[in-house]
């Protein structure tokens, strides 16, 4: 029986709903209209967006936060250009989403049309993979085919671009049932000799370190971690990524490691003999000078993309499989309880070593009665208010470093950053994702003066679709993070970091009709913090007016070890 | 060190510039690239020289391997293998070199492929290294114009003992 014919957008349609999306953020446009048109009785959220630079954060937000690709329509042209920032943040922290772009009909590609742009050749370096749809015929696969590079192996964003009069030809609606690539075929399981030595490796060490990554949150490893860690007793660090992927209260945590990591972390991994990486990727942040990292230990490095390892650290037992299942694979190969209490023996020294160094130098602020609020005790006061129940998102600067610092992540999800890119103006759209994703959840993005501004128009987004997402402003009134660096290397020349004119951001949230509050003393800090809590049915801005001299401490300046911070 | 490297790539637009831009992007060199279809119409093969140590072409090819679009990434310097690329020199050509040109193109085996009053075109195939060997050869005689592929590589077949 033949089946009816459909057009292009409304096939789009239904491969999204054979695809389980049940949100997608986006913007119309001219070249898109046939699928607004689809959209129009479609079983389908559509979150209408101010810019799409936030669909794309929203898309991403939503996406680490549930784990389901993040799904964007948006127009040609500057619709899509919008999009490349968005893009960039995904590709770099190996985020799902499937990018949809509209395109000028085919006939007119390269005649630069009316809103035009090579956004797959713009996209190319910055996508796992992208697609120009020439021909009705190909779209259900290079649809089936998007989503399936975009969640499997090294997960990442795809985009599709989508020419208008592929969008209004008509085909029969067949979704094919398996993807056909043999060009790309991830490895999940890792080589057993590989884990057997690594295994072995690690029973032979004296001052063992795992150091967790991104890679564990994104494979739902989490609990497979634990186990391991704990069976062995191993002290843990995780990158920025891999908050949350191990729990932050847990006694053989021992924070973030790197440029401003905690100092337990680093001098651990400066003196560790046997480096267990698992899901990460020796970040220039992670492992300052590059030759002095990790100098006594064998390296063990667990990470799904082949190309991750050795790329920056030469890695002596390389495993090249999803973390999750070769971190079950791990947990079989451990020898039996007696082996394992010898090995627990022979290193009760070195947890007491970082233990000793823990104590010595906590992450610590100073808060005077009477002095200005200082921002650490934003987070901390946030933290208890929330007993940790919250998903955290951040903008980039000191605002991201205080809150990787100061918030406990006991869950894998709950803490969403721009680690890899940096982008500023990530962490309100992408709170609003997150709040899409779990309508019920505390979500709370830590924003600075600067990086708020940077996506600030969502607000009206978030005021549209009834969204309670609370930013917390830690407004020092400067670039923060640069002023730093400005403090510490560039003589203190202040350079354009100051942001001496902004908005009332109280009198702009009311404006948008959110809530706006206000805190200028730390006695302050906690009733507005409840305050902005209580509040479900719309957005809370709140302006902590904080000291703008306070710096991120400890602080490994750009190029030197890890073991040469600036501390308190 | 110098590697030549073969990749099967599915034969769809867009490719070569998924290949260039990783390079380019990497700070990877690429000193040739050859490009043509194989027998099968849906697959091409490039062969790509490129320069780097050991940690380098470790990456180039594990990058390769990632795109999506690429098949089968294979290095042929560790194996015996054939290597040719083919040149067109244009060379000015009078009656008293005339002969001297000649003997040239017959002790490389090259060919003349087009001769004009005041030039001949000459079509020599080989490795890198007689390429340069008869540009050299040519030059005092006055070069029009050189136009060179890149190199393109095929394994041995294994030797019957």
């Amino acid at each position: 029986m033949k089946k009816t014919e459909k057009n292009g957008a409304e096939i789009f349609i239904e491969c999204l709903l054979k695809e389980g999306v049940d949100t997608v953020f986006g913007f119309p446009g001219g070249a898109v209209l046939p699928i607004y048109d689809a959209l129009y009785d479609a079983p389908l959220k559509h979150i209408l967006v101010r810019h799409e630079q936030g669909a794309v954060h929203m898309a991403d937000g939503y996406a680490r936060a549930n784990g389901r690709p993040g799904v964007v329509i948006v127009t040609s042209g500057p619709g899509a250009t919008n999009t490349v920032t968005g893009i960039a943040t995904a590709y770099m922290d190996s985020i799902p989403m499937v990018v949809f772009t509209g395109q000028v009909p085919t006939a007119l590609i390269g005649n630069d049309a009316f809103q035009e742009a090579d956004i797959v050749g713009i996209t190319r370096p910055c996508t796992k993979h992208n697609y120009l749809v020439k021909d009705i015929k190909d779209l259900q696969r290079i649809i089936k085919e998007a989503f399936f590079i975009a969640t499997t192996g090294r997960p990442g964003p795809v985009l599709v671009d989508m020419p208008k009069d592929v969008l209004t030809a008509k085909v029969e609606f067949d979704y094919p049932e398996k993807v056909e690539l043999d060009s790309y075929q991830p490895t999940y399981k890792g080589h057993p000799g590989q884990i057997q030595k690594a295994v072995s490796l690690i029973l032979a060490s004296k001052r063992p370190v795992v150091y967790a990554g991104g890679g564990v949150v994104l494979s739902n490893a989490s609990d497979d971690l634990r186990a391991v860690v704990e069976k062995l007793g191993i002290p843990t660090t995780t990158t920025l990524m891999g908050l949350g992927a191990f729990p932050g209260t847990h006694p053989l945590f021992m924070g973030m490691l790197g440029m401003h990591g905690t100092f337990s972390a680093n001098m651990a991994v400066t003196n560790t003999d046997c480096l267990i990486a698992i899901g990460a990727r020796f970040d220039d942040r992670v492992t300052g000078k590059i030759d002095e990292f990790a100098p006594y230990a064998d390296i063990i490095h667990i990470d799904i993309d082949p190309t991750s390892i050795s790329k920056n650290v030469k890695v002596d037992v390389p495993i090249v499989g999803d973390v999750k299942v070769v971190l079950k694979d791990m947990l079989k190969a451990l020898p039996a309880q007696k082996a394992i209490s010898a090995f627990k023996k022979e290193t009760e020294e070195w947890l007491a070593q970082v233990d000793a160094w823990a104590k010595t130098h906590k992450l610590s602020y100073k808060q005077e009665e009477g002095g200005k609020i200082k921002p650490q005790m934003v987070i901390e006061k946030l933290y208890h208010a929330t007993k940790g129940d919250a998903i955290i998102t951040t903008e980039v600067g000191q605002n991201q470093m205080w809150a990787a610092q100061f918030f406990k992540y006991d869950k894998p999800r709950t803490f969403i950053t721009s680690g890899g890119l940096g982008t500023m103006g990530f962490g309100f759209p992408a709170a609003i994702g997150a709040q899409l994703a779990f309508p019920g959840k505390t979500v709370v993005d830590i924003a600075g003066d600067g990086s708020i501004q940077m996506n600030i128009q969502e607000l009206a987004t978030a005021v549209q679709y009834k969204l309670p997402v609370k930013v917390f402003i830690l407004n020092n009134m400067v670039l923060g993070m640069v002023r730093q660096w400005q403090e510490f290397f560039y003589n203190k020349r202040y350079s354009h970091t100051c942001m001496s004119v902004q908005p009332d951001f109280v009198k702009l949230a009311e404006a948008y009709g959110a809530v706006g509050l206000c805190a200028r003393t730390p006695a302050e800090v906690e009733p507005v913090i409840k305050e902005a809590l209580k509040v479900k049915d719309k957005p809370v801005l709140v302006d902590f007016k904080v000291d703008p001299f306070e710096d991120v401490y400890p602080m490994v300046p750009a190029g030197q070890p890890l073991n040469k911070m600036l501390l308190v | 060190m110098r590697h030549t490297i073969s990749v099967l790539v599915a034969n769809e637009f867009g490719v070569l510039s998924r290949i260039a831009g990783l390079f380019s992007g990497r700070g990877f060199n690429i000193e040739s690239l050859c490009v043509a279809e194989t027998l099968d119409p849906k697959i091409s093969r490039m062969t790509i020289v490129t320069t780097g140590d050991d940690s380098v072409l470790e990456q180039i090819s594990k990058h390769l391997n990632k795109l999506i679009s690429v098949i089968k990434v294979h290095d042929f310097t560790e194996e015996e293998h054939i290597e040719r690329e083919l040149a067109l020199i244009k060379i000015t050509a009078n009656s008293e070199n005339r002969a001297e040109i000649l003997s040239i193109v017959d002790i490389f085996r090259a060919k003349v492929v087009d001769v004009s009053p005041r030039t001949y075109t000459v079509e020599i195939t080989g490795d890198g290294e007689k390429i340069r060997a008869i540009v050299e050869l040519m030059r005092p005689f006055g070069i029009k114009e050189i136009v060179r592929t890149g190199r393109i590589a095929m394994a041995r077949s294994a030797k019957q003992k």
